[in-house]
């Protein structure tokens, strides 16, 4: 379990990165969460590692524009601690599930979006909170929405020549509402199933709702749910209880469990068994969030 | 007594341990990696080893070739037309065989290296499943064998048809056991030096192995050389291994004919990937269980078939998961009437061998469901079934019908220990009320014997008598106790622990026994199988140590103690009879004034021998070897005391299931354990711990899985699930009664197997019970909510797993 023999840079700037990754087989590396074991198992070749670590830009958590900018190398720990995040309570619920203590210590958020693996929770949150991604070229710098950013399994739109440089989330607003939830096989794994829900409550009879599913599709799936959630709470809007909310989803639920599930599954989790589980944490997850928008809680678990 | 805390850990907790890894013994040691067949099946029809050899920086390449000219296949538990070697010769068995093994001057260059080497592989048919492996059409792995068969032996004792015959019920089980492993934190590492002396070739290994034992004879066996040429030294700190280190030794083969083709010495540390493909698991087994019982469920008779999946060889100790439990396996029952069939099968995976409780979850898993099976079908309660048939309070000793003798205990007062302590009646009520709202809750129970202090005899069972010849019955254990000149009692203790905190029971005992504090006492972990006395049972297997060792210790510490009280005699001017070690003195117990420091008196026998009376030996060093005289070979009609003790454990889970997601939650867990004598409470509780997070993994998230084609499916710890601590923080009360075994000299027997053969099956239970008013049983492992969603979903009734 020795990686193949590569080359190590480690730059001091983007533009010294941008000229590194213009050559064949480059592949940056800043947590090294997942490429390293991917390397030491020689499923990965690179002829050079770019390490980005040294680049003092890349390493920026701040306040910017109504959202939060993580640069490229902010850990995700340093995210779950950061105050800033508070104000983006979806990002404080899902940052536990991602791996474990150790592994957020040093496991980036970028590189979590980077990697696009389609079980993996920091994705669907981008594609929650419509987060924006800054890609550095030669070309010049673009931005590119979550949901435009993730292609397929472990493929993302950024080009092997680019450099995701920062990720941005915007702060949640006055009666919006989250809710996170997924199951694993153990605490620390990657999804079996996971949903984020988004509910904006400004209208009670109304709300807009948005469900992200991860883990069942080569991709975060994202739904628009508004009609599903008003049908639930047009009666009674902000007064209807929690549980009546769940009992009138789950009516729904499998319909959007079998729109949504269409990973093959695998021996910890079959499609049908997805599809359960799709189907009740949304109908639950959409309900709490409800709840939190009409309440206007701020809750992070 | 809580006893002593562990002496082991600040060492360990500081990163000063003295793992392999840590030792670099020969200067110059060259690095070895290893190249694994990628197929389950194949012919090798060609090696080429050239470019790997041409590599720079490597030394040596070593294939099929180079291992039949100088290795002797090891030598099998039973003849079987099988050969065993180190890598595949004619063709590969098992994704994850060694082919070839490439020693360069590092790590990254051996599998630089690794990769040119050439092998053409015919790829051939697999055959993973067990009853697949009894086909007669069934692809055969050893051309020289005429199936796939290894062992087939068939005992009956008592009068088995007959109670079929007239028993108002039978009750059949059909039973699969998974494959799983006990994942040590550190995996296999080896040192090999070979040398060419006038006299033949010597070989010197450093490897994290808990032996010697019987592995050592069947290294040298395959080295062509005589134990006495063959020296085995092991590190004192080892990494965990609850029995799956027992199969390092074909890499110590292995990496002694590479030292040869090196001509320097070689290190290989496995990595995990090898180490989850390709070193050692518990077998798989298939298993039925059928039960002749009255109209109360009491058990007259047992027939048993127990199918083993040793995986693609017989590597010794194979076919031993079968045996192991021979004398207990009737379990806590008071059965007479016994029939088995005993068979290993191979198949295209990898070979198996120790697994912490070593045969127990396997036999126990069939037996404890068989007897909730009984009590569904009866309509009975399972905790009645089984008081029916414990062996009754004051039957001990008891002998059963396959040849064990249960030395101790008090099964009916232990399990209604745990029924209390979990609140059984209470747990049926709430069970009750959640079933009414619709909710999934399970009770299960297991009371299990279990059996420590192996006798190795039981290996010959797999032969039938007369082709036995001579039997065997090792079972002995050696202490060495030596006493400085400033009192300071060393002991060499040669028990190759692997985190278990031998080092710490031992300084307990001594210090208890010489009336020492007991930083006096300065236990040496050290295993050289050049100067630490060692026979062919000497190691870290079948919870040994508390059984085994101590009863040694406590001969040889006595000894010690006399020679001491004769010298204390000679400087109190008193009768050695008249005195008694105390506080760090030897004191006349009637006048306790009348004392001299222990040092002073081991002082007198150093600088004064002359001084001692006549015919006292100046001997401040003492062995002692125990060697239980209940351990015999196998009986001609096939009984075997196949253990010295017999301890029991009883266990009641409670286990919701949420209807939403499936998953399993643990709600209660209850655990008594009688293991004799408690020597150390604070280990005994981390050995029960340990037992139950194992026994967890194996039951809820860990299987060593192929499929159908042969690939393992859980090559990395992204797939093969160990439980952490987040799935480790059940509820869990434990509990213990102490019947003391009257054939150790402390009343002590082991305990750190127990709970991997007994809570497998509670959990089984519980969540069979769970499911029961959906006509669901569970017949196999492991349960996650992915497996109960297909049961709950088949829409069948009465299907099993």
């Amino acid at each position: 379990m020795k990686p193949a023999p590569f080359e190590y840079v480690r730059p001091g700037s983007v533009d010294d990165v941008l000229s590194e990754l213009g050559r064949d087989g480059a592949k940056v590396i800043a947590g090294g969460q997942s490429l390293v074991p991917i390397l030491a198992m020689r499923l990965a070749r690179p002829t050079t590692l770019v390490d980005i670590n040294a680049i003092g830009d890349l390493g920026v958590l701040t306040s910017v524009s109504k959202g939060l900018h993580v640069g490229a190398t902010v850990r995700q720990r340093a995210v779950q601690h950061d105050p800033t995040a508070a104000r983006i309570p979806l990002l404080r619920m899902a940052l536990p599930w991602v791996g474990h203590r150790e592994l957020r210590s040093r496991g980036t958020v970028c590189g979590s979006l980077a990697h696009a693996d389609s079980a993996a929770e920091l994705p669907a949150v981008a594609c929650c909170l419509d987060a924006t991604i800054t890609v550095a070229s030669p070309r010049g710098e673009r931005l590119v929405a979550a949901s435009e950013f993730f292609v397929a399994a472990m493929t993302t739109s950024v080009q092997p020549d680019e450099l995701v440089t920062s990720v941005h989330f915007p702060y949640a607003t006055t009666n919006q509402g989250f809710g996170f939830a997924e199951i694993a096989r153990r605490h620390g794994d990657f999804a079996l199933a996971g949903v984020a829900v988004r509910v904006d409550a400004r209208d009670p009879f109304r709300p807009t709702a948005r469900v992200v599913c991860f883990g069942v599709s080569d991709k975060p799936v994202v739904r628009d749910v508004s009609a599903w959630l008003a049908s639930a709470v047009a009666t009674e809007g902000a007064e209807t209880p929690e549980m009546t909310i769940r009992a009138s989803l789950s009516d729904g639920s499998a319909d959007l469990a079998d729109d949504v599930v269409d990973t093959v599954g695998d021996a910890h989790g079959s499609t049908a068994y997805r599809r359960q589980l799709i189907a009740a944490l949304s109908s639950r997850e959409l309900a709490r969030a409800y709840i939190r928008a009409t309440q206007d809680q701020v809750e992070t678990t | 007594m809580t006893g002593l805390a562990r002496i082991e850990d600040v060492p360990l907790l500081t990163g000063k341990g003295h793992f392999l890894d840590d030792l670099d013994p020969l200067p110059g040691t060259l690095v070895a990696a290893i190249v694994r067949s990628p197929h389950p099946h194949a012919r090798i029809r060609g090696v080429n080893l050239d470019r790997a050899r041409r590599h720079p920086g490597v030394a040596a390449v070593v294939g099929p070739d180079e291992v039949l000219e100088t290795l002797k296949p090891f030598p099998l538990s039973l003849k079987a037309p099988m050969p065993y070697y180190p890598t595949a010769t004619d063709k590969t068995r098992y994704v994850g065989e060694p082919v070839a093994v490439v020693v360069a001057t590092d790590r990254y260059t051996a599998e630089d290296a690794a990769e040119l080497v050439e092998i053409d592989y015919e790829p051939l048919d697999a055959v993973v499943g067990t009853y697949d492996a009894l086909e007669p059409d069934a692809p055969r792995l050893h051309d020289t064998a005429d199936s796939n068969v290894a062992t087939d032996r068939t005992f009956d004792f008592g009068q088995v048809d007959d109670a079929f015959a007239r028993a108002a019920h039978t009750v059949t089980g059909r039973y699969s056991f998974p494959r799983y492993s006990s994942t040590p934190m550190e995996c296999y590492s080896v040192i090999a030096d070979w040398q060419d002396t006038v006299d033949g070739p010597e070989v010197t290994s450093w490897a994290n192995f808990h032996g010697p034992f019987s592995m050592v004879l069947v290294v040298a066996g395959a080295l062509d050389i005589p134990t006495s040429r063959f020296r085995l030294i092991v590190p004192e700190d080892i990494g965990g291994s609850f029995g799956i280190k027992a199969s390092i030794y074909p890499y110590i083969a292995l990496m002694a004919l590479a030292s040869k083709h090196a001509g320097r010495p070689v290190r290989w540390t496995e990595d995990r990937l090898e180490h989850l493909l390709a070193s050692s698991s518990g077998s798989d087994r298939e298993m039925t269980f059928e039960a002749a019982i009255d109209e109360g469920g009491v058990i007259s008779a047992l027939r048993v078939d127990l199918i083993d999946n040793v995986g693609a060889y017989l590597r010794p100790p194979e076919p031993s998961t079968l045996y192991r439990c021979f004398g207990n396996i009737t379990g806590a029952y008071r059965i007479e009437n016994v029939q088995i069939r005993a068979r290993a099968v191979v198949t295209n995976k990898a070979p198996t061998g120790l697994n912490r409780g070593f045969g127990g979850q396997q036999l126990y898993f069939g037996l404890e469901r068989l007897i909730d099976e009984i009590a569904r079908e009866r309509k009975l309660d399972p905790v009645d079934v089984r008081k029916a048939n414990l062996i009754a309070t004051g039957s001990f000793p008891y002998a059963t019908a396959t040849g064990g003798i249960y030395d101790s205990g008090d099964y009916e007062q232990a399990f209604q220990m745990a029924l209390d302590a979990a609140g059984y009646d209470k747990l049926r009520e709430e069970q009750r009320m959640a079933r009414e709202r619709g909710e999934l809750y399970g009770i299960g129970v297991a009371t299990i014997v279990d059996p420590s202090a192996t006798n190795i005899g039981y290996v010959g069972l797999a032969t039938p008598a007369h082709d036995r010849g001579r039997g065997k019955s090792g079972s002995t254990e050696h202490v060495r106790v030596i006493v400085d000149p400033q009192g300071i009692v060393s002991v060499l203790l040669g028990t190759v622990p692997q985190g278990q905190g031998h080092a710490t029971v031992v300084r307990q005992v001594v210090a208890d026994r010489l009336g020492l504090p007991s930083g006096q006492v300065v236990p040496r972990v050290e295993m050289d199988t050049r100067s630490t006395p060692w026979t062919l049972s000497t190691g870290s297997y079948s919870s040994r140590f508390a059984p085994m060792l101590t009863s040694a210790l406590i001969e040889a510490t006595d000894r010690i103690a006399e020679t001491i009280k004769v010298a204390g005699a000679v400087l109190l001017g008193a009768d050695p009879a008249d005195l008694e070690l105390v506080g760090g003195e030897v004191r006349v117990a009637a006048e306790p004034e009348r004392n001299v420091a222990f040092r002073h008196a081991a002082g007198l026998i150093h600088w004064d021998p002359g001084s001692l009376p006549d015919g006292t030996s100046a001997r401040l060093y003492e062995e002692a070897a125990f060697t239980p005289p209940q351990s015999k070979a196998p009986s001609r009609t096939d009984q075997i005391n196949s253990s010295l003790c017999y301890g029991f454990v009883a266990e009641v889970v409670a286990c919701r299931i949420d209807p939403d997601t499936l998953q399993i939650s643990l709600e209660t867990v209850s655990t008594v354990h009688d293991v004799g004598t408690i020597l150390n409470a604070t280990l005994l509780e981390g050995q029960i711990h340990g037992a139950l997070v194992q026994a967890l993994g194996g039951a809820v998230y860990e299987e060593l899985s192929y499929s159908e084609s042969g690939q393992p499916t859980a090559t990395t710890f992204m797939d093969y699930l160990c439980p952490t601590t987040a799935e480790s923080s059940f509820p869990l009360t434990s509990n213990h009664l102490e019947t003391p075994s009257p054939l150790t000299k402390l009343g002590a027997k082991g305990g750190g197997e127990g709970s991997s053969m007994s809570f497998p099956v509670a959990i089984a239970n519980a969540v069979s019970d769970a499911l029961s008013p959906q006509g669901i049983a569970i017949n196999s492992l492991p349960l996650h909510p992915n497996v109960l969603h297909t049961l709950l979903n088949k829409g069948t009734n009465q299907e099993g797993n």
